[in-house]
This record gives structure tokens, sequence and C-alpha cells, in this order.
């Protein structure tokens, strides 16, 4: 188990090492970072002197590692646009970004285990058909599109949501939350819906298939032959098989909530790091995407980290045999 | 079966399982009666598709929609059960008929410890408290053979090998010592060696236990050991029942005489066995009179026109015209006159 863990950590730090090369290589590849610091009437001796001063002289794998070093303490250097540190900024925009990702996450976790456990124990009932239907909608609408369909509905038509913002904030330390205002949460339905729909449709379809592969299976059919209650089969026996593979798929889903909350951020003028990055991207303003890049991935290692452990704390099979053979 | 003062234990009278389809309706079981009686063993053999192992499942209640039963009655000590709604239906499974599967790997939940499984078995029909149920589990384990219960009862099942799963499955049905066991195949997915342990096992504790078994199997040799009578079945319906001993060595139906004949012996002196030629009819196009007719080397005329039903022959009863010459008035009486005859013989 320990060794496991090891092991896994050792991966996950690869890997963030290669991202971190990718970010790197984004200041190399997009031109001379000098350029972009230094006016057009800088002589050549001031862009060298600079050129020192910021170690851009040293070998490439030396620049790399000090890229690293000061990534690993979370320091990306200065924002172009903005000038100012970019951690300051990213820590700014990050409490926004993670409210919308932790409830629309939740919210698509809770229905959509709910709803494919609903669906798969009563296959044939018009509900579960309509919600089958109905969840075609949500696999297959574009994100903007139903965040602009929203819009349209409840702040232009009917008029009882906000249309844009994050309504008011209360500042907790470092951490502004729009959890506890009514305009913050009224601000926060629509974007949650908007980002969680997909995911909540991919869930349910996901656990229902799984469930009633599960609900097949001869340990289930040996459970109804020992008289156990609909209940204990459905929800004790069935369910815990079936979120087993749900776990994975719905743990990379949770990331990529986070990952792409960009295009309703976008939509809702919604002030989180996706929004950020996307202003970086117009202005070129490298360090901001390079940081949101390690930043991003570290949440996807991160995530994927916690799914294994998840498949050692549920799957028996997974463990260490302590007890040494089989027979 | 009028004049029995003791009715017998599991009763299944002109059972009739039928699947719809988009093409009719397939009638998967035809008219099938046969009893047993408590304490007894009840091989059922035949070959794959032949209808044993939904027979098994109609008694329990576990048909798979769209299956069902359209016609006949199971009786369980007198009473009918397969009409029972769900809710009572699930009191007597487990506790007065428990199941055992062929496949020991699948048939325990991989998340639970065998433990889990067997105290939540036990808690569902005994009013006990859970450290009565662990001790409980304890002693059946102990009972079905696994060295070491105490460490074993927290055992998930992959930490068992197949035998010694098959054995958990069998304490695991022993649970609320119901009076009948359906055992469907329950060696054929076990190693060879493992299946004389798991038979001879099973045949102890039902002795024991004084548990019915209806014995699921294709495997005569596993009949041959256990069973005390037999039923043939051949394309849904019963081809031939009666005692083990006189089925086995003096068959009369021709599709038996077929099964008994491809069963090699060793020491004859056989330079081939026999073999029927051709294959079992699919649901879809079972012939008109009796199901075997293309098949029968014995066929005559009345085989492809009147369906036989049972008809005494001797110590067993098959279901074939051959012997209809005695007494034409009959028929299918068989399976109370064979109760009769067992009990008879028991006693």
């Amino acid at each position: 188990m320990i060794a496991f863990i090891i092991r896994r950590l050792l991966q996950s730090v690869l890997v963030m090492l290669a991202v971190a090369l990718v970010a790197f290589g984004l200041f190399r590849f997009i031109g001379d970072p000098i350029n972009n610091m230094v006016g057009q009437e800088a002589t050549m001796i001031e862009r060298e002197q600079l050129r020192e001063q910021l170690g851009l002289n040293d070998p490439i794998f030396i620049q790399y590692f000090r890229f690293v070093g000061n990534a690993a303490r979370g320091e990306f250097g200065i924002s172009y646009r903005m000038a100012r540190p970019v951690a300051d900024i990213i820590a700014e925009r990050l409490p926004a970004t993670l409210e919308l990702a932790i409830i629309s996450g939740t919210a698509a976790l809770v229905f959509g285990i709910g709803l494919g456990v609903y669906t798969a124990l009563r296959r044939d009932g018009w509900l579960s058909h309509f919600i089958m239907s109905s969840s075609l909608i949500g696999v297959s609408l574009p994100t903007f599109l139903i965040g602009i369909l929203l819009i349209y509905l409840f702040s232009v038509y009917l008029q009882i949501l906000p249309a844009f913002g994050r309504g008011e904030v209360v500042q907790l330390g470092w951490w502004s939350t729009g959890l506890l205002t009514s305009s913050g949460l009224k601000s926060l339905i629509m974007p949650a819906i908007t980002l969680g729909l997909y995911q909540l449709t991919l869930i349910m379809r996901l656990v229902r298939a799984e469930m009633l592969e599960v609900l097949r299976t001869d340990y289930i059919k040996f459970a109804r032959a020992r008289g156990l209650s609909n209940r204990a089969i459905h929800f004790s026996h069935a369910l815990k098989n079936t979120l087993l593979p749900v776990i994975t798929i719905a743990g990379l889903q949770i990331g990529s909530i986070v990952a792409f909350a960009i295009i309703t951020e976008t939509v809702f003028q919604w002030p989180g790091v996706g929004l950020l990055f996307i202003t970086a991207i117009q202005f070129v303003d490298i360090p901001i995407m390079s940081a949101y890049l390690v930043l991003i991935s570290l949440i996807f290692v991160v995530i994927n980290l916690v799914v294994d452990l998840l498949y050692f704390a549920v799957d028996p099979r997974l463990r260490v045999k302590r007890s040494g053979k089989g027979h | 079966m009028t004049n029995d003062t003791q009715t017998p234990l599991l009763s299944v009278r002109n059972l009739r399982i039928e699947f719809p389809t988009r093409r009719g309706v397939l009638v998967a079981i035809d008219d099938v009666s046969f009893d047993i009686s408590k304490g007894e063993v009840l091989g059922v053999v035949g070959e794959s598709g032949a209808g044993k192992s939904l027979t098994g499942a109609a008694i329990i209640g576990l048909l798979e929609p769209p299956g069902r039963i359209a016609d006949g009655q199971i009786l369980l000590q007198g009473e009918p059960i397969h009409n029972l709604p769900h809710a009572q239906m699930r009191k007597i499974r487990g506790r007065k008929i428990a199941m055992i599967f062929q496949d020991p790997l699948t048939s325990l939940n991989p998340l639970f410890t065998v433990g889990q499984q067997i105290i939540e078995t036990i808690l569902t029909h005994k009013d006990i408290s859970e450290k009565q149920a662990r001790q409980r589990a304890i002693d059946l384990l102990t009972e079905v053979g696994i060295p070491g219960p105490e460490q074993r009862v927290d055992h998930y099942p992959h930490q068992f090998s197949g035998g010694m799963r098959q054995r958990v499955v069998i304490a695991l049905a022993l649970c609320a010592d119901p009076e009948l066991i359906i055992a469907d195949e329950p060696t054929t997915a076990l190693d060879v060696s493992v299946q004389a342990q798991i038979i001879a096992l099973l045949k102890k504790l039902c002795k024991e236990h004084q548990t019915a078994v209806m014995l699921v199997t294709h495997d005569m040799g596993v009949i041959a050991e256990v069973a005390d009578r037999v039923a043939v079945m051949y394309a849904g319906r019963l081809a031939e029942i009666g005692p083990v001993k006189e089925l086995v060595q003096n068959p009369q139906h021709p599709y038996t005489k077929g099964l008994m004949g491809s069963i090699p012996v060793l020491g004859a002196d056989i330079k081939r066995l026999v073999q029927i030629d051709g294959s079992m009819p699919r649901l879809t196009s079972i012939p008109k009179g009796c199901a075997f007719n293309p098949r029968c080397k014995q066929v005559f005329d009345r085989c492809r026109e009147e369906r036989p039903n049972l008809i005494a022959t001797g110590k067993t009863h098959a279901a074939c015209w051959l012997y209809d010459n005695q007494d034409k008035n009959q028929d299918n009486q068989g399976n109370d006159q064979d109760s009769q005859d067992k009990r008879e013989q028991t006693a």
C-alpha cells in the first residue's frame, strides 16, 4: 500500500515536471521574452543586460530547473499586462472558479448517481424514459449554448437571475466567497447548471449502464436467491460495484469541470481563473498562461491520485493480501 | 398422491414456462411434473438448453422476464408458491428454498467479506444478534470444511480458491436451514479433483440437515453418486424419471439409453461409444409429437403425431410410445407413482 502511494507520487511528480517543461517552453516558442518586456527604443546593450539579469543566457536546463524551482514555490513571475505577480492574480481569482466547480461538481455527482440508479431500477417507467431522453440534451448541446439559453430564459425573459458576474462576495481571509450572500448564491445558479449539466448527464448514463450490467451478474442473482431485501441488493450490493468504474470517469470529469470552466466563465463573465486565462491568451500574457497550465495539471494529477486511493479503499482485490495464500 | 398422508416437500404440476418474443411465444418448459420428498436428492439431467436451470429458477421464483409461468403449479409443502407476490416469495427464498449457482467465482460479491455476506443473510432470516450471527457464520464455515474459519470469515472472496468459494456458497445456502436446495450445476466450473469433494460435502450436509436437493447437472457421474431419483429432460419436457439405480442400469426411453450409452465405462470392452445423431431441436422448431422423434432410432408413426406422456415402465416412467402397449389409460400418473415407489424404498 505505502509502496504503491510512493510509486504513484513519483509518477505524479514526473507528470508535473513534463507539464512544467511545456509551460517553460511557452516562453521560448512564443518569441523572445525580452521583446515583450523592453520598449522598442531599447538598445542592444540594454537588452543584453536584461537578458543577463534574468538569467536567460544560462544553459537551457539550468533555466528550466530555475523555472521549476520557482513554480514549486508558486512563483510564476510577473504578468506582462497587469504588472503584478502572477501568483497574486491567480490567488484572487481561484476561489471563484473553485466555488463554481465544487458546487456544480457535487450537484453533478449527487444527481448523476441518483438519477442513474433510478433509471436503472425503473428501467421501463415513463419517468425513466423521460429522464433518459432529456439527458440527451445535456450530452449533445454545447455548453455555451446552454448558458446563453439560460441567460435568455431567466435573465432576459423572466428577469429573476443575474446574467453575469458573481454578485456580492464576502472576504474570509484571502478567500472571497459568494456563498454567503443571496446575490452571490443567485449568481451561482446558472453558471453551476451550465458547467455541470454535461457531467451530470454523462455520470447518470454511465451509472445507469453500469448498474444494469451489475444487476445481471451472478452475485446479484445469488443475493436474490438468498432472500435479501431489494434495498440491500440494490443499494448495498449493486451500487457499490456500480460505483467502482464510475469513480474513474467521475474523477476525470470533476477535473475537467475545473479545467474547462473557461467557456462557462466567459459566457457568464465569471471572475475566475478561466476568464483570466482567456484574457491572458488575447494579450499573449505568457506568465499567466504557463501558470494556468501548471495549475490545471496539478489539479488533474491530484484528482487522479485521489481516484487511485479511492479504488484502494473500495476494492479489496487491490489491497495487498497479507494473509498469504489464496487457498 | 391422493391416498398419501404425507404431501411431498415440493411438487411441480404441469409446469409450462413461456417466453413471449416478437415472433411469437416460445415454450421453454412444457407440461413438466415431478415431486421431491423431504431429504430426497433429485437429479435433473439433460443437454444444455433442455430447461433444467429454467425449472430451478421457476421454483425459486427467479425467472428472468420476459420468461413467465404460463400454466401449472409449484407447491411447497402443499402450498402454491408460483403466484406469490414478491415480498412473500422473498421470505421463502433462502429460508425454505436456497439455491447454489454454477460458478462460485462469480456468485460472491467481490466487495464484501464472506463473513459480511453470510451474516447479512442470517440476519435477513433469523432474529438474532449480530454477534450470534457472526458465531453462526464461523460455525457454518467450519461445517463446510473451511480451515481456520475464525480468520477466513473476514476474508474477501478473491482470497479463496474456486473450491473453497463453492464451500462458502454452500454455507450461504445453508444459512437459514432451508428445506430444499436447488443446486444448479454446482461442480461444472470446478476442477475435477475438487468436484468430488464438493459433491461429497453437499451429500453429507444434506443428509445431516435432512435437506432435499434438486441437483441440476449434465454429469451422469455426479447423479449416480448422490441422487436418489433422476429426471431426464429433453427440449423442455420430461423424457424419463425414476430411481437412480434403475434409470442408470436399465434406461427405458431411447434418449436416456443414448445418454447412458455415451458414458465410457472403465474396463468394458466397447469399441465405440453410443452417439445420438443430430442435436436437440431449438425452441422455435420443436417437432410435432415426441420432441425426440427425429433423432430416435425406434421411431414409428405415432411418435410423429401424438405427444407421449409419462408411462410406467417397470421401475421408471418414460414419455415414450414404445411402452404404451400395456395399458392405454395409464398416463401421467408417473410422479405420484414414483414418489410412492421411493417412499416404499426408504421405508
